[in-house]
């Protein structure tokens, strides 16, 4: 069971929560609390828009445990668009091959149930951006 | 105290009027801030259904029902309406006082869908949350109470969500309809609404049309119990009462959106009703998504809010079993035209589609046991 590091970790794996610098304004996904920039400290917390392109990307066949249910799935490298790269699954591509430099937006979903008995494990991934209106 | 008059109420809800009106109207006006629709990509064709279980033979009731993937569930989806709607009304979602899920497939029997939307959304710690149930209606009961809430001004924002991933047994009529989807709506002020609601009405009896044990993973209906004494009289009901009360006629309404179980039954009931079938199309979406229960009529709406003009009139009235339905009137106002871009419309989602064969249905749905 590790419920406490899913707890921990659920405001940044619901609506993709960060910081930013208060010195030099860089985004920061996951929040680490000191700038890789300029070495600050970065409080601040900061909500991504969730836009991103796919930086590379790898379909897992043989998954690892508890998420066999899911496989196979395609795993991105996500670079977002205020800038920090993070990894992540692609998910509702439907019959769409997963490309190189292909926009994506994230969704919050299933990541993976503990058992039949355990706690569900909600997380972001990124999907295909749908128009926004028309 | 002895020998004085007894004071005078002041309370608006003592008037005697409140208590003669079956109509239920809040103190303060109230309506519709923002919308959002989720449907999921996936599709099964009515016909694949029909291919395994009666050789293909047999009319079919929609075309085709939506199909959640593998990692969602009633959570997930209604995050994602939530968020359409929060996009739409572009309010800060720490205003928001209760958030609420209506469904019967919340993803826990003990333990709230509403806190994990909340958590998701921004709008904990200082808000209400809560799951609600009554079959395809959860959702709009807790429209309901929303603008109770709203209306005494206890709250500024309280988000209502009508969400389902619904069951059916394999084999079973319902295998056909049973679909996922749904839609959250956000209830405020009027003056801040895209569409006002000026009232709304609920007519429930004990009918024994539909039903789920704790412990079952598949409903059961009460096969004679579902049409007439079920669906028919509770939403014809419901609509009339609120429309003999408000002075209103089908002819005085732009649209109108009913629950949704297959196509013949609202189309019927719009009929039986007055309307024309132009009124109830842009909201008739089961013959493309199937039956989404808690989220069938509210889902409906947002196909309609998505089209419409300011001043129209909409009669919403949803259905659920067990039975009860909630029919409201709303009237939309020139603030839809400048928020409904901002959130992908309902039809982005109908049209977002990757058709299913049986066998992935059983995958996705978890029909298979493998262990």
């Amino acid at each position: 069971m590790e419920l406490p590091r899913h707890w921990r970790l659920q405001n940044q794996r619901y609506g993709l929560v960060g910081e930013v610098c208060d010195q030099c304004g860089v985004k920061l996904f996951p929040p680490r609390d000191v700038c890789p920039s300029c070495a600050e400290p970065a409080h601040e917390q900061y909500t991504f828009s969730g836009r991103g392109q796919v930086y590379s990307h790898s379909t897992v066949y043989s998954a690892p445990a508890g998420y066999e249910e899911y496989a196979p799935y395609t795993v991105a490298l996500v670079k977002l668009d205020e800038g920090p790269m993070l990894t992540a699954q692609l998910t509702d591509l439907g019959d769409q091959e997963p490309e190189i430099g292909m926009p994506v937006e994230m969704v919050t979903r299933r990541l993976r149930a503990e058992g039949e008995q355990g706690m569900i494990v909600y997380g972001y991934k990124f999907r295909p951006v749908m128009s926004q209106g028309s | 105290m002895s020998g004085t008059a007894p004071a005078q109420s002041t309370h608006p809800a003592a008037h005697p009027a409140v208590g003669v009106s079956p109509l239920m109207r809040p103190h303060y006006p109230v309506g519709i801030v923002g919308y959002g629709a989720y449907i999921p990509r996936y599709r099964l064709p009515a016909s694949e259904v029909a291919r395994i279980w009666t050789d293909g033979k047999g009319g079919l009731p929609v075309r085709e029902k939506a199909v959640p993937g593998l990692d969602e569930d009633v959570a997930t989806m209604s995050v994602e309406a939530a968020r359409n709607a929060l996009k739409r009304a572009g309010i800060d979602p720490a205003l928001i006082r209760a958030v609420w899920v209506g469904s019967e497939s919340h993803p826990y029997a003990v333990k709230p869908t509403s806190t994990i939307v909340a958590e998701a959304i921004g709008a904990v710690p200082n808000t209400q949350a809560a799951d609600w149930e009554f079959a395809c209606k959860a959702g709009t009961e807790a429209m309901q109470a929303a603008i109770g809430l709203v209306g005494a001004a206890m709250a500024r924002y309280a988000l209502c969500i009508g969400m389902d991933t619904a069951q059916s047994r394999p084999g079973d009529a319902l295998e056909y309809t049973a679909a996922a989807g749904g839609a959250a709506i956000l209830i405020g002020p009027a003056e801040e609404s895209l569409a006002t609601i000026s009232a709304s009405y609920s007519y429930v009896t004990d009918t024994p049309d539909f039903w789920r044990r704790p412990d079952d993973s598949y409903p059961s209906h009460g096969d004679r119990f579902t049409g007439e004494p079920g669906y028919f009289n509770h939403t014809l009901s419901a609509a009339k009462a609120l429309m003999e009360a408000l002075e209103t006629s089908a002819s005085d309404y732009t649209w109108a959106v009913f629950h949704q179980p297959n196509l013949k039954f609202p189309q019927r009931a719009a009929k039986m009703l007055g309307f024309e079938q132009e009124q109830t199309a842009p909201g008739l979406l089961v013959g493309d998504i199937g039956n989404t229960y808690a989220g069938s009529c509210m889902v409906g709406l947002t196909g309609i809010l998505d089209i419409t003009q300011p001043d129209d009139r909409i009669l919403m009235v949803s259905y659920g079993s067990g039975a009860g339905a909630d029919a409201f009137d709303l009237t939309v106002t020139d603030k839809v035209l400048e928020r409904r871009d901002g959130a992908p419309m309902t039809r982005d989602y109908v049209a977002r589609r990757t058709e299913i064969d049986y066998a992935t249905y059983t995958r996705y749905r978890r029909k298979l046991r493998t262990k």
